[in-house]
């Protein structure tokens, strides 16, 4: 199978991926005693029919794809960061607090120190989770969820006190949120009558920045090495420990930034409820985008459009918008399911020949010693033993030594 | 547990296809009551998934099995132990978290009460079989604290204890010392009387020794079959390799063994393992440059602590550890490796590369920081894709391109690609550890001889192993290491396999 092939093949899974979840999606539908047809009508076709429908997607796609790059990073690198959530309300505060504390910087100045100010108090709760991994050996999907509480607190509590904003007790109104941001603050709206704003280009220039850093720089060579096999990365002179805590701190940052450009581009103060899901629904856009720029950003796109067409079934098709959560969450198992047959030689082989049998062609030979041309079981991991008996796979046992025998 | 003898085991024309290759081409073999029949043959010869289907691990796509007689079908493992049929896998069937009662217990369907296991019964009944074959385990250890050694104890004693009539051993000698594996060969012996075992290996003199007849496989066919005791083992090992071998020792080769001072000098190391033990308890050796020094020894007697505090990935408590006069005790393995260690580590799929990474990747893997691979912190891709274009020229990396996922290569692939990278750092000592466990001959015979033209170009070598033929040919001088400490020091020519065996088994007998 060549490469050309491959590719249509995995993209093939991902969409059959999704069909599946959105048959999963259809029964919830149908049970809930929604038109299913009108509310899948709605949700796909509905955003995309005037300008300001597919502004709002990419609106939404601008802290998706940030917080996914992020979500690709610390994945790539071995750690599962489920904390994004929490890392964007931190990054949130510090963008809103440094800009709201320096109202007379120019423009040019004030906005990237706002978005630096995002990504630092974003690193800061993403690294605490890398730290604790690194030294303690604490889970950090664990600590990544506690300080998504944390983080949730003390927003409310800053928003609720300190950075209330004080027109709010004169009102007497009491809704908690800040001030406004500066003017010069602002993100720039780049179309009249729509929300689209310059975090479209932050996010842009970031996604190739990850895919530079992790593909085409020595230290995101041995951030792979160190999430693909940390023992072997241990045993090549890779301090693993280090790459954690950098790819855990970097995770924040980015989702610290899609926070900071949420506010400057779209609310202009902090206000509560902006996160949105985003930090979790961030992590199935990385994994539905392949943990790679180029899959996250049309990724990103097309959960835009569904949390958007979610929103616009509760009007038109009477279907509560947290539907939408239900499909996500049979995406992500539905993604997680296609693994399975994605990069399975064995399935793919069955596959080609398949074809080339319609096609009346012969099969391609294997090259020798390639993984199509099936190794011998006893002496490598064995891509055929994909789907054979789960014995098997589970059979390197004493490869498998506890983490903590150090 | 008693049930019907298994007077005859028949396979009819096994044929089992893997995309794009044909693992077993209608194979016929039968096998009868208290015989031991070796399966010999190359890696990829198809030996381990003719075993499998044997287990019903894997169905075959044409022939059929035939019990006594009666054709049977085994669906998975479990209607393989249910008519007696046990194997012991050359890679553990183990749990490592859990004790090795545990491990036998998770087997043995006689002790699932419900809502708990009779650990009681499993212990009592791992006592009785290890006590009657004269298998020493301790059924309280965890798994993941024993040696790859005890480990193969651990196996045989849970497929005996799981009442298996019917033996099918892949490789069990490939983890133990000589004297444990002539005791275990006197043993299937003596079991023999009782069941029938199939013996897959590659070492013929274990062939010779143990098996009434053998059968030798090659490209997924049976080329040969025949009574052992007429054929010699350069016979069999002409018929499994197509062409003769010869493997290439120390004395034949023209480089007078170096003098001078020691390259890498270890000075009374001690260094705790995972159960806090002390692995290594005053630990010395020196090796000279252009010098093998061979470390023989059974698995689980320090070598695996000595080879990771040797490369950084452990801290000794005291001692020193010299690579031309720097101290490398206590330092991290990024330093150990830039001042020029080689390294093979033990576990080649998890430690001597990254699986998914491919082949370029994994050629570059210790040294991608330098300035050879990148500048500026990017990396350079031109050089990189160059280096591992030569390296798979220079080593024979057999593979469809060098962006192949190196988990995927075979075993004997993926060591020649930890090769090339260690020998294209130019290293000035390396540290090998069971470089050739479960390689082929052929692989076998490429490794031994990169090793003696390394130690021709006066690289300081540490061989450490359990094939005493291995360490025999190619050793300058051998160190057998017993419970943490160098029991003595003999040079390569004087050994002979039964004074080291002795030694390895802790008898200093002057």
């Amino acid at each position: 199978m060549n490469k050309t092939m491959k590719a249509v093949y995995n993209a093939a899974v991902v969409l059959a991926a999704t069909l599946a979840a959105m048959g999963i999606g259809a029964l919830v539908f149908a049970a809930v005693g929604a038109d299913v047809v009108k509310a899948y009508g709605v949700i796909l076709t509905e955003p995309l029919k005037d300008l300001i429908g597919i502004t709002e997607i990419a609106v939404r796609a601008v802290p998706l794809t940030l917080i996914a790059l992020g979500i690709a990073i610390a994945f790539r690198s071995g750690t599962l960061n489920i904390g994004a959530e929490g890392q964007m309300l931190m990054g949130i505060l510090a963008s809103s607090a440094a800009a709201i504390a320096l109202p007379d910087l120019p423009k040019p100045l004030l906005i990237p120190l706002a978005v630096l100010a995002g990504a630092a108090g974003g690193a800061v709760w993403g690294a605490a989770a890398g730290i604790l991994k690194a030294r303690l050996g604490v889970n950090e999907i664990l600590s990544t969820v506690m300080l998504n509480y944390i983080a949730a607190q003390f927003y409310t509590f800053l928003l609720r006190g300190p950075m209330m904003d004080p027109e709010e007790l004169v009102t007497g109104s009491g809704t908690p949120q800040s001030v406004r941001i500066p003017r010069a603050a602002w993100l720039d709206r780049l179309l009249p009558g729509t929300r689209l704003h310059a975090g479209v280009y932050i996010a842009l220039v970031l996604a190739v920045v990850v895919f530079i850093l992790l593909w085409r720089t020595s230290a995101g060579f041995r951030m792979r090495a160190a999430g693909a096999e940390a023992k072997a990365a241990r045993y090549a002179g890779i301090r693993v420990e280090r790459y954690v805590v950098a790819a855990m701190l970097l995770s924040g940052a980015f989702a610290g930034i899609a926070g900071a450009v949420e506010i400057l581009g779209v609310h202009r103060r902090a206000i509560e409820g902006v996160s949105g899901g985003y930090g979790f629904t961030g992590i199935v856009v990385s994994l539905f985008g392949g943990l790679h720029p180029a899959g996250i950003l049309p990724a990103s796109l097309f959960f835009g459009l569904l949390l958007l067409g979610a929103d616009m079934t509760q009007r038109l098709a009477d279907v509560p918008a947290n539907m939408v959560l239900v499909l996500q969450g049979a995406i992500i198992l539905a993604i997680v399911s296609a693994r399975q047959f994605m990069n399975n030689p064995y399935v793919q082989d069955r596959l080609a020949r398949r074809l080339a049998r319609i096609r009346g062609r012969p099969a391609p030979n294997p090259i020798p010693g390639s993984p199509e041309a099936c190794p011998d079981p006893s002496d490598s991991p064995d891509p055929c033993l994909a789907d054979e008996p789960a014995a098997l796979a589970g059979g390197g046992s004493r490869d498998v030594r506890p983490e903590d025998q150090r | 547990m008693q049930f019907e003898p298994i007077r005859s085991l028949e396979l009819r024309g096994i044929t089992k296809r893997f995309p794009g290759i044909l693992a077993c081409d209608h194979i016929d073999l039968a096998v009868g009551e208290h015989s031991v029949r070796a399966l010999v043959g190359e890696n990829g010869a198809g030996k381990t998934t003719l075993m499998n289907i044997l287990m019903g691990l894997y169905q075959p796509d044409e022939g059929s099995i035939l019990l006594n007689g009666r054709e049977v079908r085994f669906r998975s493992p479990n209607d393989a132990f249910a008519h007696g049929i046990g194997m012991v896998h050359q890679h553990f069937m183990l749990v490592p978290n859990m004790t090795v009662t545990e491990n036998v217990a998770l087997g043995m369907k006689s002790t699932h009460r419900p809502f708990r296991l009779d650990l009681g019964a499993a212990r009592k009944r791992i006592r009785e079989v290890s006590e009657r074959h004269e298998l020493p385990v301790n059924p309280d250890a965890y798994v993941w604290q024993l040696s790859v050694g005890e480990q193969q104890r651990v196996e045989l004693v849970k497929t005996l204890c799981l009442g298996a009539r019917f033996l099918i051993l892949d490789e069990p000698t490939s983890a133990l010392t000589p004297q444990e594996t002539d005791e275990l060969i006197e043993l299937l012996k003596k079991m023999s009387r009782e069941l029938s075992v199939i013996f897959i290996s590659h070492k013929l003199h274990e062939v010779k020794a143990l098996s009434d007849t053998v059968s030798i496989l090659r490209r997924g066919r049976i080329v040969f079959e025949g009574r052992t005791e007429d054929h010699s083992p350069a016979d069999l090992a002409a018929l499994m390799t197509g062409h003769e071998v010869a493997l290439p020792c120390v004395e034949c080769s023209d480089a007078a063994p170096a003098e001078g001072r020691g390259l890498l000098s270890v000075r009374d190391l001690r260094v705790r393992g995972d159960r806090g033990n002390l692995a290594l308890d005053g630990l010395s050796f020196d090796v000279a440059a252009g010098e093998i020094l061979g470390l023989a020894g059974v698995s689980g007697n320090g070598q695996r602590e000595l080879a990771e505090t040797l490369n950084g990935l452990r801290k000794p408590e005291s001692g020193s550890v010299l690579l031309d006069g720097a101290e490398l005790g206590g330092r991290g393995a990024d330093a150990v490796i830039a001042s020029g260690m080689g390294y093979i580590p033990e576990d080649r799929n998890t430690e001597g590369i990254v699986p998914s990474f491919s082949i370029r990747e994994n050629l570059v893997l210790k040294d991608v920081g330098t300035v050879d691979w990148s500048r500026g912190g990017f990396l350079r891709l031109g050089p990189i894709a160059r280096n591992a274009a030569d390296l798979r020229e220079r080593f024979d990396i057999r593979c469809p391109s060098v962006d192949t996922a190196a988990g995927s290569l075979s075993g004997g692939n993926i060591q020649k690609v930890i090769l090339a990278r260690e020998l294209a750092r130019k290293p000035k000592a390396l540290v090998a550890v069971y470089p050739t466990r479960g390689l082929d001959m052929g692989a076998e015979e490429f490794i031994h001889k990169q090793l003696l033209a390394l130690r021709a170009a006066g690289v300081g070598i540490l061989l450490v192993s359990e094939e005493l033929d291995e360490i025999m040919n190619l050793s300058d001088r051998i160190a057998v290491i017993y419970k943490g400490r160098i029991l003595k020091v003999v040079p390569g020519r004087d050994a002979t396999k039964r004074s080291l065996g002795l030694l390895m088994a802790g008898v200093l007998d002057e």
